[in-house]
């Protein structure tokens, strides 16, 4: 390789400088913001005026007057993703475990449906949802919430486990039968266990899609009851009229962001192949 | 469920994707000349577990989906509004006929469709560089070019949009004061007072989010590239241009393929991006965000599930568009062929 040369090094320090400004400015942006006083806002500087920098806007969040607000939404997006997430992994191995492994006609109508229902308009299903919820009493509702991130969760977890499921060397459930164990058994004794990383990367690629859902979180709910953060913080307002809530929201954003930073840096390698065996040939 | 199933043909199964494990038999090659009676209950028992593993997910997918939609197709052919549920009234195509006469829905439909080209376009080109650097990548760094990339795919829209749009406000951005050589910017400019700026923050908050996604597909596709090829074509004095037109871009046009429809796809529905920014004001109104203003704000279920449906129609347009005549092959990209 001539990567290697001084010269080529250089470069790739360049470019990796460069990748890095992309991918992060706008988190850094908004973490700088998150510091600033209200006062500061207007500066015109990125970062806070030196010596002002401040962490009132996370007090106000966390334990002042918009911890109602925010932490009752916290609340919700934690424990409807993680539920969402839960049950559309669970529903999705069995599923592509069927796909990947067992002959069965309609196994394509099963792939097709899944990918049809990845690309529909999540605001089409919206409207007859937001209708239908109200009548029978799923508005503003956790339940209300976690049926339809099904929707966006399950297709996508149900592609990426089938891709993973096909690279798993399924001799060891046929030594496994030939053993006499059912065909239950054999999948849960010998296959699980090798199938647990592919779901558990399914599982952080759904959790990321629930945790960024904003049309189902505006639009089917209407409290505290419910609400998630991303459509909390559309409806975030000042401490006083006059005053934006641009600090208040920055630090609720960066706030959000933590766990996705996190199971970045633990999982890229396991990320990064799920959402490509997921979605393309091999 | 499962009893519905005919258990007739064991040859169909063999059009099937997916790499066959033959079980059954030692010998590989025995699909069709299986002696069926011997097998028959077997294939039926498979068969039964199939649907019954796989059939939970199917129901829920079709159920979240197909339900609401044939609701809307329903609703969208009534006067109904919320607020005054007394005076539902059946008035046919009557919504179609207000929606696709009113100038609203067309500038909305031309804003999606422009976000939509605009993005799709720089992504492909930026994705596709983003791409060959990991691809290209030494061992030393790929992993942090990796986990920085999927810092923005995991993101919240809405955090993104905030932090663009805090970026570039007026009161409380930056950008102004940084740029303020440049021609056409000074520390007066409103951003998001009028559709052009407005949009291109828009688009640059929404390119920036969605890039990565596009770039892994293409990634996945650039290492499908046998290294022979490009050696070979090194070999032969083509240049690096050359080697991309003629050897590796053609060889991974599926992968292109695949990622444009997605995006494509995902791009139209846009909606977070600017319903935190400009709120649809000032010409940036997307059809999203059109059906989202007469069902949800307006309560009009009537208007706003015919907006709904012609979105979808949109979106299946689209697919129909590249399938039939680009020659996508959605289901055969998965680990089929």
């Amino acid at each position: 390789m001539t990567n290697t040369s001084t010269r080529g090094k250089i470069l790739w320090a360049i470019v990796t400088v460069l990748v890095l400004i992309y991918a992060l400015f706008p988190v850094v942006s908004i973490l700088a913001t998150s510091f600033k006083a209200p006062s500061d806002l207007t500066s015109g500087k990125f970062l806070p005026t030196s010596g002002r920098a401040t962490t009132s806007n996370y007090e106000q969040i966390l334990v002042g007057d918009a911890q109602g607000l925010f932490l009752s939404a916290l609340r919700n997006s934690i424990g409807i993703t993680l539920i969402a997430t839960f049950i559309a992994v669970v529903l999705a191995t069995l599923c592509a475990y069927a796909i990947a492994r067992l002959d069965f006609p309609g196994k394509k109508l099963v792939l097709t449906t899944a990918l049809a229902v990845s690309i529909f308009p999540v605001i089409s299903i919206v409207t007859p949802l937001f209708n239908l919820w109200r009548t029978i009493g799923l508005y503003d509702t956790w339940l209300g919430l976690i049926i339809p991130y099904l929707s966006l969760t399950l297709p996508i977890s149900i592609w990426t486990l089938a891709a993973f499921f096909r690279q798993i060397p399924w001799e060891l459930e046929q030594a496994a039968q030939v053993d006499g164990a059912t065909t239950w058994q054999a999948f849960r004794k010998a296959i699980v266990p090798l199938a647990a990383p592919g779901v558990f990367t399914t599982a952080i690629i759904a959790f990321f899609i629930a945790w960024n859902d904003f049309v189902y979180g505006i639009s089917l709910t209407s409290t505290e009851a419910a609400r998630p953060v991303p459509a909390a913080l559309a409806f975030f307002t000042g401490a006083s009229q006059f005053e934006a809530p641009t600090g208040a929201i920055s630090a609720a954003a960066i706030i959000v962001t933590i766990p996705i930073v996190l199971l970045v840096l633990l999982f890229q390698r396991q990320i990064v192949s799920g959402l490509t065996s997921g979605a393309v040939k091999g | 469920m499962t009893s519905a199933i005919p258990a007739k043909t064991t040859t169909a199964s063999s059009t099937e994707p997916g790499p066959r494990v033959e079980r059954d038999t030692g010998t590989g090659n025995g699909k069709t000349k299986k002696p069926q009676k011997q097998y028959s209950d077997r294939v039926r028992a498979e068969r039964r577990l199939g649907w019954i593993l796989a059939g939970p997910a199917f129901v829920i997918m079709l159920l979240v989906t197909l339900y609401p939609i044939l609701q809307a197709i329903y609703e969208s052919l009534f006067r109904f509004r919320l607020t005054a549920p007394g005076e539902r009234e059946f008035i046919g195509l009557g919504n179609y006929a207000v929606i696709l006469s009113d100038p609203v829905w067309w500038s909305g439909l031309w804003t999606t469709v422009f976000i939509t080209v605009v993005t799709v376009i720089v992504e492909l080109v930026l994705g596709f560089a983003l791409a060959l650097v990991m691809h290209k990548a030494l061992k030393s760094v790929r992993g942090l070019l990796r986990t920085a990339i999927l810092v923005p795919y995991g993101i919240i829209t809405v955090v993104s949009a905030f932090a663009w749009f805090y970026a570039f406000d007026i009161n409380s951005g930056y950008v102004n004061n940084w740029f303020g050589w440049l021609p056409g910017i000074d520390e007066n400019l409103n951003w998001f007072a009028q559709g052009p700026t407005a949009l291109f923050v828009i688009m640059a908050s929404e390119i920036w989010k969605t890039t990565p996604f596009i770039s892994l597909l293409l990634l996945a596709g650039l290492a499908q590239v046998p290294d022979e090829l490009s050696e070979a074509a090194k070999v032969d004095g083509a240049t690096w241009w050359e080697q991309m037109r003629k050897v590796i871009i053609p060889n991974m046009k599926a992968a292109i393929m695949v990622a444009v429809l997605f995006r494509a796809l995902d791009a139209f529905r846009i909606f977070d991006n600017v319903f935190i920014m400009t709120n649809g004001a000032y010409g940036t109104e997307v059809l999203s965000l059109l059906a989202y203003r007469q069902s949800i704000s307006r309560l009009e279920i009537g208007l706003g599930s015919a907006v709904s449906v012609l979105l979808f129609l949109c979106v299946l347009l689209i697919c129909f568009i590249a399938i039939k005549l680009f020659k996508v092959d959605l289901a055969g990209s998965q680990g089929g062929k």
